[in-house]
């Protein structure tokens, strides 16, 4: 075995550089031990202990940079010291990752945010409850976007959101939009008089979109969940939403959305309202509207006539039904349409990634063409027995949890609706294809430019087939999508462009219904 | 109700857990938010995840108990007060007692440095004349071993404190409490290492008969140090008060060297005087006698989740918790990861040692990294990492303390006061910065580096707080 040693002088450094120093020369073919040290009393003796105390570096003072190695050959000893001087005329550029350090739980992301008030929650079901309680104990409100929680939790953290004074919208609370701040899946809209509290997401987003083409706004729009107000959770969100826009100076008219409640939860909002000071407009969907009416309260029928009617309360005006062709006269068009259908093209598929929208859709369409089969029907007969293959008039909702299980959003990721477009444009029986575009927050970037490369595709597959494609834009201006564009992609591709989701849904009908009576 | 009419009020301000596309969204509207960098809680671990959840719904308890432990974290003031003999200072002391470092231990349990620790420390009392008679007493069952911790002390490695050894006497001057140390005896062989040759028992005996008495005169006419203003200083110095003690010890020695040239006698002074100046790491058990001092004040309150002591046997790993008495949780001790003084390697390493993790526990050391860049090379990390190691610790602490703050942070507070349930909820294992004591007795330090707190250790006390709490 070879010691070499070399002595530096009056060249102090760092012992813990000099330790890794050291550590690295140890790592090197045939070094067997290596020291760099600055050669003190107490490194002297830890030399001597381990027998590389050479009589040269006994000598030199506690000021003096020593290097001594144990090696096999003289070959590897020339090297170790050498790759040793170099190590320590390396300039320490070497830079430490920085990160960017967020804060790992909700705790330390309310110290790092003084004044923090909202817990936006979107993590996997299992674990969002507790994270809302969490939310809860730091005194957040909750916006629950996460689905799959169990209904007994629901009831238990709205339960401690109301003692706590808290909002707790969700879970499944897909939009609210507070104080002008849009949350999860949202538009951009004006801000106005008009308080919305809704237990659906996309109900919400053609709401307060409608409400801003009727030159309306929003001052809060308050998600619930979808569950709220079943008798199990007795719309606690609901009740506390309506409290809080009852007091809010901002807000003038109150519009309730929601699914069908349960009986006693439907009758505890009926009397809530009738108290209510501000005027309220209710639209239950697939709901009861001569019970809302009989109540004395404002009914709608769809989302649509909703958000009129709020606006001509906010303007000060007597809540009416919409007028037929408030939007415009569309004969033309539908009939040209129609013109283009081949004798066995008599259906409707509507492929929905909103599902307030699709049983908006539904409503109206069963008015004016009869059974819509679906994966949510209107009624329990009309359940389609495979959700992924239309019977007759169709409409899926396609982000409901059969379809969305282990996978995006299809407002996130349009691909399982380019798909199914295929399929139906295949049918030679299909007549119209009914589809809805949801812009804003939350949603895929061009959700329109995705819906019409998926037409042009259907259209080269299948030249002969001919359905007239329809389509709405739930969106606005302000959107990161913005509405004028995304009408323009969609036209240019052919596709018939309406200003609503229930005029859209009118006009599928109304080129089926001219279809039909012209077969005959 | 005013909760949610606050948040209608606006402005909005949203902390963000899950979708990071929802924060980016906030902040392209120009919404205050800050983004959660969730995983799924205790690693996703479902007994756990319910364990949390179940206290989770009693944190309000837990929060008031927090609350009273923080403040009396923050409003202790360090100050040390004299040095008097273990025997006759510590309360309960007895002749045949013997205090280690780290959770209770038997004597044929205890790993080499800690044997060899006790050997000497016997040697020294007197009441054996070589360490086979030493050995053999030990065994006998006529020696009383006890955890430092159990009697207000903390001691370095094997933490060995007998009667006769000089200890700093620290006291808490908000609430009266008092905490003792040992003497650091420098690096290389030396007793709390497990060296017992009959130069460490003189060096012992000098520490005793001349330092002690010594800096006791001039810390009396000084009308002590108050610790907590020296540790502040230190940390704008660049040391973190664990590993590196070069400018708190300065500091300590320029304090006290006026009066320690008037009280001293003037034939030792030069003696005294080289000893502080040699050992960089003097003021390292002063340090966790302050520490130890500040953490007993906010230990027993019930419902808290404070740690207030983590330390090491070198075979287990031990934790005390301010709600839950007494009682120490314990796992097998880590080995630490760093870097080797020439001649050794890992297997020369014992597992983890001493009571120095106090001085993490109370926010300094590993917790305080960012303060002391210059020793983040020991696991061959940069500045950064230094930064990044105090960063990580802060979702684990209970509070920061606005004493001790870190110039490279922005002169942010150090993160303080370990709470379990964070602990386990993140998976973050608390840091500490250490020394590595070879396995075998006498041979001394062989290195220093990083270890983790083991996650069994707050696992455990989990489960003892949902038991007591729910």
């Amino acid at each position: 075995m070879v010691i070499r040693w070399l002595i530096k002088p009056k060249m102090y450094q760092d012992s813990v550089k000099l330790m890794k120093l050291s550590a690295e020369l140890r790592k090197q073919d045939g070094v067997k031990q290596a020291s760099v040290i600055m050669a003190t009393e107490m490194n002297k003796s830890t030399l001597q202990d381990i027998g590389m105390l050479v009589p040269e570096v006994a000598a030199a003072n506690a000021d003096d940079l020593a290097i001594i190695v144990a090696v096999d050959t003289e070959e590897q000893a020339q090297k170790a010291v050498e790759l040793a001087e170099k190590l320590l005329n390396r300039a320490e550029v070497q830079q430490g990752e920085t990160k960017q350090q967020f804060p790992k739980t909700l705790r330390s992301a309310v110290e790092a945010l003084p004044g923090a008030n909202l817990a936006l929650i979107s993590v996997p079901g299992t674990y969002a409850a507790a994270e809302a309680l969490k939310a809860l104990n730091l005194g957040l409100n909750v916006h629950l976007f996460s689905d799959n929680v169990t209904l007994e939790d629901e009831v238990r953290l709205k339960q401690i959101g109301t003692k706590k004074g808290l909002l707790v919208m969700g879970p499944d609370c897909g939009t609210a939009i507070i104080d002008g701040v849009p949350l999860a899946f949202a538009n951009v809209v004006a801000r106005g008089k008009i308080g919305i509290v809704g237990a659906s997401g996309t109900g919400i987003q053609e709401a307060t979109v409608l409400i801003e083409r009727l030159g309306g706004g929003i001052s809060h729009a308050i998600g619930t969940g979808g569950r709220d107000l079943l008798d199990e959770v007795g719309g606690q969100m609901m009740l506390l939403g309506i409290d809080l826009l009852e007091d809010d100076p901002a807000t003038e008219v109150i519009l309730l959305i929601s699914k069908p409640a349960g009986p006693r939860t439907a009758n505890k909002i009926l009397d809530r309202v009738k108290q209510c000071k501000k005027p309220v407009v209710v639209n239950l969907l697939k709901g009861d509207l001569n019970a809302i009416q009989s109540a004395g309260v404002v009914g709608a029928a769809t989302i649509e006539d909703a958000a009129y009617k709020a606006v001509a309360l906010a303007n000060g005006e007597e809540a009416v039904a919409m007028p037929e062709n408030y939007w415009g006269d569309y004969s033309k068009q539908i009939a040209m349409l129609e013109s283009q259908l081949g004798p066995n093209q008599r259906y409707i598929r509507g492929l929905f990634t909103g599902g307030t929208l699709a049983d908006e859709a539904m409503v109206i369409l069963s008015d004016i063409v009869g059974d819509i089969f679906s994966n949510i029907p209107l009624k329990p007969e009309l359940k389609l027995p495979s959700a992924r293959k239309s019977h007759k008039h169709t409409i899926v909702d396609l982000g409901d949890d059969e379809f969305t299980r282990g996978r995006p959003h299809p407002m996130i990721d349009p691909l399982p609706r380019n798909e199914r477009l295929m399929q139906e444009y295949a049918d030679p029986e299909v007549g119209v294809i009914l589809c809805d575009v949801v812009t804003g927050y939350g949603s895929h970037a061009d959700p329109a430019g995705e819906l019409a490369r998926a037409v042009a595709r259907a259209r080269d597959a299948y030249p002969s087939n001919n359905p007239a494609v329809i389509a709405f834009v739930c969106g606005t201006e302000a959107d990161p999508q913005p509405l004028s564009e995304q009408v323009k992609v969609l036209e240019k591709e052919g596709i018939f462009v309406l200003p609503s989701n229930a005029e859209a849904a009118r006009a599928a009908g109304r080129i089926i219904k001219l279809h039909e009576s012209r077969r005959v | 109700m005013t909760l949610s009419r606050d948040l209608i009020n606006g402005p909005v301000k949203v902390v963000n857990v899950g979708l990071e596309s929802f924060a980016h969204d906030l902040t392209s509207l120009g919404v205050a938010n800050i983004h959660v960098e969730w995983r799924p809680p205790a690693n996703g671990d479902p007994h756990l995840v319910r364990l949390l959840a179940l206290i989770e719904e009693n944190i309000d308890v837990i929060n008031t108990a927090n609350q009273k432990a923080i403040n009396r974290l923050l409003e202790a003031q360090p100050k040390l007060i004299d040095i008097k003999l273990a025997g006759e200072v510590i309360p309960g002391f007895e002749r045949n007692m013997i205090l280690h470092s780290g959770p209770p231990i038997t004597w044929s349990k205890m790993c080499g440095p800690m044997r060899g620790a006790v050997i000497g420390a016997l040697i020294y009392e007197g009441l054996a004349d070589n360490a086979e008679q030493a050995e053999k007493l030990a065994a006998s069952g006529e020696i009383k071993f006890a955890p430092c911790h159990e009697y207000s002390a903390v001691g370095p490695m094997s933490g060995i404190i007998s009667a006769s050894m000089p200890v700093f006497v620290v006291e808490n001057e908000t609430a009266g409490n008092r905490a003792y140390s040992n003497f650091n005896e420098g690096l290389g062989k030396v007793l709390r290492f497990g060296a017992n040759s009959p130069e460490i028992i003189e060096r012992l005996r000098w520490i005793r008969d001349v330092l002690a008495p010594a800096l006791r005169n001039a810390i009396l006419a000084c009308g002590g140090v108050d610790l907590k203003t020296l540790t502040a200083k230190a940390l704008q110095m660049g040391d973190e008060c664990h590993n590196r003690n070069l400018a708190a010890t300065s500091l300590l020695t320029r304090t006290l060297m006026p009066a320690l040239v008037k009280t001293c006698p003037p034939n030792k002074l030069e003696e005294v005087a080289s000893f502080l100046a040699k050992n960089d790491h003097f003021y390292l058990n002063i340090s966790m006698a302050a520490c130890k001092a500040i953490l007993d004040a906010a230990h027993g309150i019930p419902g808290s989740t404070l740690v207030t002591a983590m330390a090491r046997n070198g075979v287990e790993f031990g934790i005390r918790v301010s709600g839950l008495g007494n009682e120490w949780f314990t796992a097998p001790a880590p080995y630490v990861k760093g870097l080797y003084f020439p001649g050794y390697n890992d297997e020369d390493a014992n597992p983890d040692l001493g009571d120095s993790a106090i001085t993490e526990t109370c926010g300094l050391g590993g917790f305080a990294m960012a303060a002391a860049p210059a020793i983040v090379q020991f696991v061959g990390g940069t500045p950064q990492d230094a930064l990044n190691y105090t960063l990580e610790m802060y979702n684990i602490t209970l509070t920061s303390n606005p004493a001790y703050t870190i110039p490279n942070l922005g002169f942010r507070p150090t993160p303080t006061g370990i709470d379990v349930l964070k602990v386990v909820e993140t998976g973050i294992n608390p840091i500490i910065n250490t020394g590595i004591a070879h396995r075998e007795a006498g041979v001394g330090q062989i290195g220093a580096g990083l270890v983790r707190a083991p996650m069994e250790c707050f696992v455990a006390a989990l489960h003892r707080l949902a038991e007591t709490i729910s």
